[in-house]
């Protein structure tokens, strides 16, 4: 067995096996991060619920879920949680990562969410209020978008932050790229050339999309220092839309 | 005697232990100016925003065009106004406030469309119609497509009136509407409500330190001390002849 020196044979031979596994990791990670942005808001909601020792109960909750590793979470889900009885089911390992990580990562999204919210100011609150806004439409027209484009930089770190977690899936099976290099090692005795594959793929990934979050986080911090229009539709462009069509 | 478009009923409110409104009671016909004067935390600014339903009486009645707009009937009796109850009498009032409160993600023309859009379900394009005539009123007609962070403060100020005036509410409450404005750019500002009063039906409650422009404009001036209305009457009464020493060395503040 010859595990020290570099092979290219290895590597050629094992690059397309391993980017096989590419859809997957990519795929996992898209849902995962859209099941945290979803539940993410679910947080917000229960974290701000009126009656206060049922707050306290959610808050506490979403602490003991960030607290606690993943991989711990990712194992509950997917050894653990069939075997509790009555609510327990089984579910395959791609959906299992789906929940256990995107769970994880929704209470961070959801703090996320927090702050922007209460970063609005006060004086947008008693506007809308003055102007008899319904609830829905303080939230959708007035409140959300100013709280949400500030925190894009923010949830695309998150982004970045669990796409390096997205391995983790590999340990209950999800045969992303990380766990078919190992077979790959563990089928040919050769663990550099496959587990260097994978290292270079999320190098790849994650650094570009790193060096766009920074750009975009300066492009954002530029416009809300200027209180500039944050991209949502007008009313009246939605209007000369409208009239052309 | 014509009926009140807005009563105050021995409305008190604390704020934790310090009881800052020790029983107001006030009416307020339709179309009547009322100026508020008063020392600085005296309460003026609670008063207003007791009406426009951002802050809640300790106790007291505040009665709105007829109906008991803090509280509401159920089986028969008087209990605590729930959202729908407050949206129902709220769209009687409008206000402006001191530090403009405009949305600053959408246009002076959305700014002023969104409400009657969405609040008041008119038609978009009518609702553009009456905001932009409404602008024009204001004199910012040439400035529809611009953002709040695009304007001087007095234009600021002159958007949250048109945006609170296309509403058409009944009363109209102004918050020291120039305090936050620099010195060139107040009369801008007064000149527009000047317009606004002239025009007659809507009542409006002003809380100024504009003691010239509270003679010119008021039926009456309340002057609020110690938690309750020390003084009231027609603007010579309360500016020129009383004989109030507390109102009387607040007056000469203003006098230089
Ligand atoms: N939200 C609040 N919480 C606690 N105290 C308040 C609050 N709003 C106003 N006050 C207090 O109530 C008093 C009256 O305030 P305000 O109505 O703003 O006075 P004014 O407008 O006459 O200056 C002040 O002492 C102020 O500190
Ligand atoms: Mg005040």
């Amino acid at each position: 067995m010859n595990t020290g020196n570099w092979q290219w044979d290895t590597f050629f031979e094992a690059f397309p096996l391993i980017l096989e596994g590419l859809g997957i990791t990519l795929g996992l990670t898209v849902a995962t991060y859209l099941f945290a942005l979803i539940f993410g808001f679910v947080w917000t909601l229960l974290s701000a619920v009126r009656i206060k020792p049922l707050r306290w109960l959610f808050r506490w909750i979403m602490e003991f879920i960030r607290s606690t590793p993943p991989l711990v979470q990712l194992f509950f889900i997917f050894f653990a949680w069939p075997m509790v009885p009555v609510v327990g089911f089984a579910m395959s390992p791609f959906i299992s990562a789906i929940i256990g990580l995107g769970v994880h990562f929704s209470t961070y999204i959801g703090e996320v969410y927090r702050s922007g919210i209460e970063a609005v100011d006060k004086g947008q609150w008693e506007a809308a209020r003055a102007l008899n806004f319904s609830t829905g439409h303080k939230w959708s027209k007035i409140i959300i978008p100013q709280a949400i484009p500030p925190t894009i930089p923010m949830l695309g770190n998150y982004l970045i932050i669990m796409f390096k977690e997205i391995p983790l899936a590999s340990t209950i099976g999800v045969a992303g790229i990380l766990n078919l290099a190992n077979s790959y090692g563990a089928a040919n005795f050769r663990y550099l050339e496959p587990l260097t594959i994978v290292a270079i793929l999320f190098l790849v990934l994650s650094y570009p999309s790193a060096i766009l979050i920074n750009k975009l986080e300066r492009k954002m911090n530029r416009r809300f220092d200027k209180k500039e229009p944050t991209g949502s539709k007008s009313l009246s462009e939605e209007e000369k839309e409208g009239a052309v069509s | 005697m014509t009926e009140s478009i807005v009563s105050y009923k021995d409305v008190h409110k604390s704020f934790g232990d310090t009881e800052v409104l020790t029983g107001i009671n006030l009416d307020i016909k339709p179309a009547e100016k009322v100026a508020v004067i008063g020392p600085s935390g005296s309460g003026k600014t609670t008063i207003i925003r007791m009406l426009m339903t951002l802050e809640e009486p300790t106790s007291g009645n505040i009665i709105v065009d007829g109906s008991n707009l803090w509280h509401m009937e159920k089986n028969g009796q008087l209990v605590p106004a729930n959202e729908k109850h407050l949206r129902q009498v709220r769209g009687d009032i409008g206000m402006v406030f001191q530090h403009f409160n405009l949305f600053p993600h959408m246009t002076i023309l959305d700014n002023c469309m969104s409400a009657p859009v969405h609040v008041q379900k008119v038609d978009k394009k009518e609702a553009k119609q009456l905001s932009i005539e409404m602008l024009e009123k204001v004199g910012l007609g040439d400035k529809l497509d611009s953002y709040p962070s695009q304007l001087s403060g007095g234009q600021k100020q002159r958007v949250a009136m048109a945006r609170a005036l296309v509403m058409r509410p009944k009363v109209m409450l102004f918050d020291e509407v120039t305090s936050a404005l620099d010195p060139e750019l107040v009369g801008e500002v007064l000149e527009v409500i000047r317009d606004i009063a002239k025009e007659g039906e809507m009542a409006m409650v002003l809380v100024t330190h504009e003691m010239e422009f509270a003679r010119d404009i008021a039926d009456r001036v309340l002057f609020l001390d110690n938690g309750v209305i020390a003084e009231q009457g027609p603007p010579a009464d309360v500016l020129e002849n009383s004989t109030n020493e507390r109102l009387q060395s607040f007056l000469h503040r203003f006098r230089s």
